[in-house]
């Protein structure tokens, strides 16, 4: 019986799925203080109290999203560090990332010190921090990178906006290269995107609304790469939306540049007819936005042929009065962490990728892109952080019956098949399937 | 907040979209024969307004609220008139600035509004896609007076219906739109609904005023010289064109535009004997149009004032008078 709280001892008749050891089959685990001890022979961990019986289950290394947004300090009144957990081991996500666009932004050694005190204090999973480029997000001069870096920062980004003054963003290379920090990017020419709402093309054309092209996603990427090249660092691309962007990236990895890309969930199934046909539904609205199928098709090959390196939702929690409005004035981002898993595990439904590819792609690849080595794996000694996965569970997404929150998510109604059953974190169960641990 | 339907994938984009009967949204859909019969009703409330007494009681105890969220004196007037002379109680409601940065949410207006139990809201707003979340959270009918860049279709009726006037059957016809396409929500509803009625629309711009996959989004086609097109057409229907066009660089300035696609007087005299001039209005006199143009005999812009009255009266009978509720 798996129940919140419990630290089991063994983990029994599994099938481990474990892409950084290239392991995919039935194991048990043994766990011991907090740790993964040995995977053991497929049933012959003993049977009782101590053991959880994994019969029918995935036992994969706890989910790590590199892109979430917690709204702590600030606004919390759509989601905070501690709703945020809930709403990440629910999800069977064991590890995040926060973006640092809160009020007042993650850009000095105080903020990322609040966050992981915080982080601790609450316990579900392990909240990372990222870190501002630039202070007050503003794009003129850089944060504390060093300090922050030495509170505990594993990345920057001014995320939310880009780094539009190429001169600072060589700058912000250089300097987290010596703190050997990637970059995290949000690629967005202002020039070009400004005013717009959804992306241009003949839906929003039809639609009668301003877009944001293309060129204002790869333009900026093929700026940034040049970027990278020139000056060095590491650079890793948020929420690529289109195939051009993805293109760019893949010839640059091709050529040896130090650069790792993510893709939300939503990229991967939804078109930008999605705004027409939900007439002008404020949950078909984030940035990027959602763009026509050839992309959709593109980025999900890139999940394929390995340019893309994580699946990360961009968790952006609001409240419905801030998508209570027009189309235009609505806030752009729907939320993620508990439709991830589900979504990911649809695309090994249509046969898109395996299922040691998408369980990759939610522990060891985002695990590889920010450097976290004491994770993403079930390596003896790391901790057992651990996500029990359901693969046959079907369920019907309704986000008033989540944890996050906030509910805006455009996937309300969709039928998903396969679900985290039960998360551990550091040898605790968490969550237990239906609630979480205190 | 108004719960979404499960989007499904592919997505299914809907032929209609116009809300008709129950609501006028926008001529992306709209049938001819809804057309054609706002137009015969609308032949019969003009000469209402030719009457010395300019009123009928269809419409008398029901409520009308013009909510106007982005100014506008002519249309609003417009439409206050048609609803009078229908003998409805009409209000306006003023919003200037948006929603949000007022504080208060679209929702909650459109709650509000609702909570005043109306039988028909016109609704101009900045924002495309307005009129359809008011026609979501509202009980009653909901006319689109304009929203945004995306559709005015009260417009484009009254233009179609001055066509026909003119014109007669409208298939077959060369119209000409002149100006900025992209941004207008006049030329948009035109295309539509003039395609509709069979129609050959032909819009001229510079590139910079055609909107992204214009030729898969809307049945018009684009050129780009006016010259070369005024003597096949049998009616030119000039856009106004926004000073704000020159910040964002979409052309260079007045003059320049004048030149290329003005109507003046040496373009006026090359059209057909039978082709008339449009102009939605208010005109930039000088700029898209010359003024011995506007008030020259082919321009029938005053023709299409009287119309947009008669027109409106038109949608108010055919929303709620019809059905005799």
């Amino acid at each position: 019986m798996i129940s919140t709280g419990n630290r089991p001892r063994y983990i029994r008749n599994g099938l481990l799925i474990d892409p950084s050891q290239g392991i995919e089959a039935l194991h048990d685990l043994e766990l011991s203080d907090g740790r993964i001890v040995a995977i053991m022979e497929p049933g012959t961990a003993p049977e009782g109290a101590q053991t959880i019986d994994a019969s029918g289950l995935w036992v994969c290394p706890g989910l790590i999203d590199i892109h979430v947004h917690f709204r702590e300090p600030g606004q919390e009144y759509k989601e905070d560090l501690a709703s945020g957990s809930r709403s990440a081991v629910a999800g069977g996500f064991t590890t995040v990332v926060c973006m640092p666009n809160t009020s007042p932004p993650v850009h000095s050694r105080e903020v990322v010190s609040l966050l992981r005190r915080r982080s601790q204090e609450i316990g579900l999973c392990d909240v990372l921090v990222c870190g501002a480029i630039s202070r007050d997000l503003r794009g003129e001069r850089l944060a504390d990178l060093g300090e922050m870096a030495s509170a505990g920062a594993v990345a920057f980004s001014d995320d939310g906006r880009p780094v539009m003054d190429a001169g600072l963003l060589r700058r912000a290379l250089e300097y987290a290269s010596d703190l050997k920090r990637p970059l995290m990017l949000h690629e967005e020419d202002f020039g070009l995107t400004s005013g717009g709402c959804m992306h241009e093309g003949r839906i929003s054309t039809r639609a009668g609304l301003r877009g944001m092209p293309i060129s204002g996603e790869s333009g900026m990427i093929a700026r940034d790469l040049e970027l990278l090249e020139e000056f060095g660092g590491r650079l890793h691309i948020c929420h690529l939306s289109t195939e051009a962007g993805l293109r760019l990236v893949r010839t640059a990895r091709q050529r040896g540049l130090p650069v790792t890309c993510e893709v939300t969930p939503h990229h991967l199934f939804l078109t930008d007819a999605a705004v027409l046909g939900s007439e002008y539904h404020s949950h078909t609205k984030m940035n990027p936005p959602l763009r026509p199928q050839r992309h959709v098709d593109a980025l999900r090959q890139g999940l394929v042929d390995g340019t893309v390196a994580a699946i990360a939702t961009d968790h952006a929690p609001h409240s419905d009065t801030e998508k209570d409005h027009d189309f235009s004035c609505s806030a752009f981002g729907v939320t993620g962490l508990e439709t991830s898993l589900g979504l990911t595990l649809k695309l090994v439904e249509e046969g898109v990728i395996g299922r040691a590819r998408a369980v990759e792609l939610l522990t060891s690849g985002p695990a590889s892109v920010l450097g976290l080595d004491d994770r993403g794996g079930l390596q003896a000694g790391s901790r057992a952080d651990l996500c029990l996965i359901d693969p046959d569970a079907e369920w019907v997404v309704d986000p008033n019956q989540g944890f996050s929150r906030s509910v805006n998510t455009p996937f309300v109604g969709w039928t998903l098949r396969g679900r985290c059953a039960a998360t551990l974190y550091g040898g605790r169960v968490v969550f237990d399937g239906r609630s979480i641990a205190d | 907040m108004k719960p979404v339907s499960p989007i499904a994938v592919p997505v299914v984009l809907p032929t209609d979209r116009s809300g008709w009967p129950n609501h006028l949204l926008s001529c992306d859909g709209l049938s001819a024969e809804a057309a054609q019969q706002l137009f015969a009703t609308a032949r019969e409330m003009r000469q209402v307004g030719r009457r010395r007494v300019k009123k009928l009681p269809t419409l008398r105890g029901r409520t009308i609220i013009n909510a106007f969220f982005e100014n506008s004196t002519r249309t609003r007037v417009s439409f206050e008139l048609a609803g009078k002379r229908m003998g409805a109680d009409v209000i306006n409601f003023s919003a200037s600035g948006s929603s949000a940065a007022k504080g208060e949410t679209l929702g909650d207006t459109a709650r509000t509004l609702d909570a005043m139990n109306p039988d028909l809201i016109t609704v101009r707003h900045g924002a495309g896609g307005a009129p359809w979340f008011l026609a979501q959270r509202l009980g009653c009918a909901v006319v689109n007076a304009g929203d945004g860049i995306n559709e005015h279709p009260t417009q484009a009726l009254l233009d179609a219906f001055t066509l026909t006037e003119h014109l007669g059957d409208l298939r077959g016809r060369k119209i000409l739109i002149v100006g900025d396409i992209a941004h207008s929500r006049v030329a948009r509803s035109n295309i539509h609904l003039l395609n509709t009625l069979g129609a050959e629309v032909t819009c001229v711009a510079p590139r910079t005023m055609i909107p992204a996959g214009f030729s898969q989004a809307l049945p018009a086609r684009w050129h780009g010289n006016l010259d070369d097109l005024i003597e096949t057409a049998d009616a030119v229907m000039m856009l106004r064109i926004q000073r704000e066009r020159m910040q964002q660089s979409l052309f260079p300035q007045d003059r320049e535009f004048s030149i290329r696609f003005g109507m003046n007087p040496a373009r006026a005299d090359r059209l057909q004997e039978h082709a008339i001039i449009m102009h939605p209005g208010p005109i930039n006199r000088g700029v898209e149009i010359d003024p011995s143009v506007a008030d020259g005999r082919r321009a029938v812009i005053l023709d299409q004032v009287e119309n947009g009255v008669a027109l409106r009266m038109a949608i108010g009978f055919l929303l709620l008078g019809a059905s005799g509720e």
